[in-house]
């Protein structure tokens, strides 16, 4: 197991290199911002000005040169010139990294948690008014446009703060930009009041496609062989339920969970846009603007290193779940 | 299923080889055909779908203010005048509405085919050549995999100056992959087949295989799943167009309507509900569309045990 | 006495499986199947019963019914009693506490049977320790790797740490007549248990679940489309045809002086080595979908003997000159002393048939 983990990292490497390039060619010939700054500034900088900020991004270097240079740069933690002067590209996708996971990791928790309680309950009440509720709703949240339902949920919670008068649920930012009294008490709350909404918001999706995973996955279980034979054997329902039919079923949740994380990043983004929170999001859509190369090279590593990571976790988690998997 | 040597051997009946098999080919479109008229949810969503489609390519020929000419009318509520009011700056709804119904079905559409296309002959040629072609192909698609939709989108799409072909292209350049995947492990099972067998034996070309008899007969899940990708490039379009990198003014676009109304939901509220809503019919109709064809061409949920 | 009141043995009062006048239906979008129409047999104990029926006959159907295993849409009416107890409509802990201690049940695919993500010792000492608590884990793995000793697995110490994917599907299914010997039940139904198997595998499956028998002294219900296993392991055999038993008697009976056409034709395309036709007359046609079954006998489309009263009447079961012996239908007197090959048209017989024949001709001692 530990030599395969060792194997898939090293076979990753390469799979990231490729990536990165391919993604590095189309972000360079995605926009000019060497026109951008000699346009977009009053007064209009002068030639030699614009030269020097070419310079001072790479700009005047060709593409693959450049890309060596960033790669090797970033192994010494070096992430290259951003187009706005004085920003240290490293920390600030550190920083709002932290930032992002609490948002990611808390929606895909809850989404995973609700997803399989509704998608077992739906399975074993098949075709009952409650599934049939259970899957429209799910079909419905599947359609939701997250942007749309994230400014309904905002208004929402506006209004139910206008109507209790407190603001424990914070729809602008990650936490408030100061407390009156600074206890970590106060700052923990203040942080989930803050939580509570964009999470709602990007659990939405994955809750709702995973609910009909789940569900069906254990349909399949239910009426397999093994379920049966457990039955035949006089285990009672529920821990058939529990002992066989859940553990088989959940076995191929973590692949699809693991494979949604990109789509989740990108849910993630339209989120914090929406609730203003400077995370990823606000910086993939500033660098995005403002032509920002290496600000999004960072950006777009960063997911890639997420996302398969992701894909190992999953694998080396069905090897653990599945004895049928061995990995040697 | 379970005592098919027994029926075999208690009843051997020989079936007229020369009209075999065009019989069973038109009773499976038939039963198909019949299993989706059956699914009451998937009927009304064609038929609502349908009407969608409709009203925003033909609406705009008939309705009398146009999408892009102000009214002397600002931010009215829905009238008969204008069944979904005006904006701040007297832009009638209805008309936007229609034209960014119109606007985002098609790129939608475009995603679909696009990427349906692609895909599929990218799944079938790795699927039935194999081996070396089969694993090059299948990183590439992987590594497509890897991106993240939206955020690559965003990246492209800030060139596109909001043409909404560009915008198409650009997504079902990184949604092809999906299709790949799901025709190439079907091509992979079909090509063991009887039938590509004795096409070989008669000397089809390979490519004649794989457009003649692979494609064809993976035709239920590529539909299945260019209905699903109509519902994905319309949730990923209208994100863009309502991040500002998709369609850009004067033309407009479902999700962009929605942004530009996110700070007028408590003072005009029609300008956010009612293409949020179209949005959301338009998806909804075209997953519950999906579910009724995948249930049609994959009947083992109605499997009765023996 | 119902007509449906099928296998009659004796009139002894140790029966330990009643099953009266059954019933199944299964509501579908296309209408009502009528899965088992009026099925009834006796089982003594320690005594064994063969049902031999095509697929779709009915047959399965009727033992999930007697487990209470059938899904929740299933409409089932009749009495199924255990040693003289009702189940039908018994509670679902009830129903449990009997199965796997007083019913036991063996499934077609040994492949799918047992669940991949459990060792087999533990899927046995799981049904061990349900029925009985105060057995302990280290007593529960020891009486494991017994059974499966007992059923013919090698080195069985070991092989109770085997995940299923690691056996072969003739062990797997030892694994599973391990599990069903486990708790000594009173009654093993055993549904095709040798259908998924290799014809070589076929004959140390059956062996072991003899040895089961033995073992526990169950009484066996042997449900099969194969007429040289019931042969060679049933006192006595139950015909089905669409959902309802045909004929039945003793395994005498039915090989020798079948009063039913349909029997006849389920012989007739089976080789065999003690007679001296050289060709295999199969049954034409298929039979009948059970959602729209017309009036009068099911088999009348495909029977040569079928007359007009056939269209219109369906046969009761009914006694026939031997006592214990009973055939549903309307013309079981012509058929005394008939040949297969004299009412079926005959094809070539086919070697693989009569090679398997003889396999198994070789340890059936009727």
């Amino acid at each position: 197991m530990l030599a395969y983990t060792v194997r898939r990292i090293l076979v990753s490497i390469p799979v990231l290199i490729a990536s990165t390039f391919i993604v590095f060619l189309v972000v360079v010939n995605s926009g000019d911002p060497v026109a951008n700054f000699a346009t977009s500034r009053q007064p209009a900088p002068s030639k030699a000005a614009v030269a020097a900020f070419a310079r001072h991004i790479h700009a005047d270097q060709p593409a693959v040169e450049r890309y060596w240079n960033w790669i090797t740069g970033v192994l010494h933690g070096d992430f290259g010139p951003s187009v706005q002067s004085n920003l240290d590209i490293g920390h600030d996708l550190f920083t709002r990294f932290r930032v992002t996971v609490t948002l990611v990791a808390a929606a895909m928790l809850i989404a995973l948690v609700l997803a399989v309680i509704f998608g077992v309950f739906s399975a074993i009440r098949q075709y009952s008014a409650a599934d049939y509720s259970i899957t429209f709703v799910g079909f419905l949240f599947l359609a939701m446009p997250v942007f749309w339902f994230a400014v309904l949920l905002k208004q929402a919670g506006i209004w139910l703060n206008e109507q209790t008068g407190s603001t424990f649920l914070g729809t602008i930012g990650e936490k408030s930009p100061y407390l009156e009294v600074d206890t970590w008490w106060n700052e923990f709350t203040d942080h989930m009041g803050h939580l509570i909404l964009p999470t709602i918001t990007l659990a939405l999706v994955s809750f709702a496609s995973w609910t009909r995973y789940t569900r069906a996955a254990m349909l399949e279980v239910l009426g397999s062989d093994y379920v049966r034979l457990a039955r035949a054997k006089g285990i009672r329902r529920g821990r058939v339920m529990t002992r066989h039919a859940l553990r088989t079923a959940l076995i191929p949740l973590t692949t699809v969970t693991a494979l949604d994380i990109a789509s989740i990043l990108g849910g993630a983004v339209v989120t914090e846009t929406i609730f203003q929170w400077h995370g990823m999001g606000e910086m993939l859509v500033t660098a995005a603007t403002t032509i920002d190369v290496y600000r999004l090279m960072a950006w777009l590593l960063l997911s890639a290193v997420v996302v398969i990571a992701f894909n190992l976790i999953a694998d080396l988690l069905y090897a653990v779940l599945d004895p049928r998997i061995r990995y040697d | 299923m379970t005592d098919t040597e027994a029926a075999g051997a208690a009843g051997i009946e020989v079936p007229r080889a020369d009209q075999e098999f065009s019989v069973k080919q038109r009773t499976q479109t038939q039963l198909i055909l019949r299993r989706f008229v059956r699914h009451r949810a998937a009927m009304i969503s064609l038929v609502v779908f349908l009407l969608i489609v409709l009203w925003a390519f033909i609406g705009p020929h008939l309705w009398h203010y146009s999408y892009g000419k102000f009214t002397p009318d600002n931010s009215q509520a829905p009238s008969w005048k204008h069944p979904f009011g005006t904006n701040a700056s007297g832009y009638d709804a209805y008309a936007q509405v229609m034209r960014g119904t119109q606007t985002s079905l098609k790129i939608a559409i475009l995603i679909a085919l696009g990427s349906t296309l692609v895909g599929a002959v990218w799944g079938a040629i790795a699927g039935f050549y194999r081996g070396i072609v089969d694993a090059i192909m299948m990183r590439i698609a992987d590594l497509v995999l890897t991106l993240p939709l939206l955020a690559i989108a965003l990246v492209i799409s800030s060139r596109s100056g909001g043409s909404w072909y560009w915008i198409a292209v650009v997504i079902a350049g990184l949604t092809w992959a999906y299709v790949s995947r799901v025709v190439r492990s079907t091509v992979l099972s079909l090509r063991e087949k009887e039938f590509v067998e004795a096409a070989r034996a008669l000397g089809a070309s390979d490519a004649r295989i794989i457009f003649r008899h692979l494609l064809p007969n993976a035709l239920g899940p590529i539909i299945v799943n260019a209905t699903i990708l109509v519902a994905t490039g319309i949730l990923t379009e209208t994100a863009l167009s309502f991040l500002s990198f998709g369609v850009q003014p004067p033309d407009t676009s479902l999700g962009l309507l929605v942004a530009q109304a996110q700070t007028a939901v408590d003072t005009r509220p029609w300008l956010f509900y009612i293409p949020g809503a179209f949005i959301i019919a338009i998806a909804l109709t075209i997953n519950f569309i999906g579910d009724g064809l995948r249930d049609a061409f994959d009947p083992r949920q109605q499997r009765v045990r023996q | 006495m119902t007509t449906s009141q099928g296998v009659q043995a004796g009139s002894g009062s140790g029966a330990v499986l009643e099953v009266e006048d059954l019933t199944v239906e299964f509501p579908t979008e296309d209408g009502v199947v009528r899965a088992v129409r009026g099925v009834g047999y006796r089982l003594e104990r320690g005594e064994s019963l063969g049902i031999v029926g095509e697929s779709g006959s009915g047959k399965s159907v009727t033992a999930l019914a007697v487990m209470g295993l059938l899904p929740a849409t299933a409409r089932v009416r009749g009495s199924v009693r255990f040693e003289g107890t009702e189940l039908l409509g018994l509670s679902d802990a009830r129903l449990s506490d009997l199965r796997g201690s007083g019913i036991a049940m063996i499934f077609q695919d040994p492949m799918t049977s047992l669940n991949p993500v459990y060792t087999v010792g533990y899927q046995i000492a799981e049904t061990l320790l349900r029925h009985n608590p105060g057995l302990g884990g280290r007593a529960a793995r020891e009486r494991s790797v017994d059974l499966l000793g007992t059923v013919g697995i090698p080195s069985p110490q070991r092989r109770v740490d085997s995940y299923p994917h690691e056996l072969s599907g003739g062990m797997r299914q030892r694994v599973v007549i391990a599990i069903a010997m486990a708790n000594d039940p009173d009654v093993i139904i055993a549904d095709e248990p040798t259908t998924a198997l290799d014809v070589t595998v076929q004959a140390q499956i059956l062996d072991a679940l003899e040895t089961a028998r033995s073992e526990t002294g169950a009484a066996l219900v042997l449900i099969t489309h194969d007429l040289g296993v019931v042969a060679g392991h049933t006192d006595r055999v139950a015909v089905m045809y669409a959902g309802r038993i045909v004929e039945t008697g003793s395994v005498e009976d039915i090989f020798y002086t079948p009063r039913m056409p349909y029997t006849l034709g389920l012989l007739g395309s089976l080789p065999r080595m003690d007679r001296d036709e050289e060709r295999l007359t199969p049954i034409t046609g298929s039979p009948p979908s059970l959602l729209h079954l017309p009036p009068g006998c099911p088999f009348a489309p495909r029977c040569p003997m079928r007359q007009d009263v056939c269209d219109h009447d369906e046969p009761p079961l009914r006694t026939t000159a031997h006592d214990g012996h009973l055939s549903a239908c309307h013309f079981a007197e012509r058929l005394v002393d008939t040949g297969a090959g004299e009412i079926f048209d005959a094809v070539g017989a086919d070697a693989e048939a009569l090679a398997r024949f003889a396999d198994t001709e070789s340890e059936d001692s009727v």
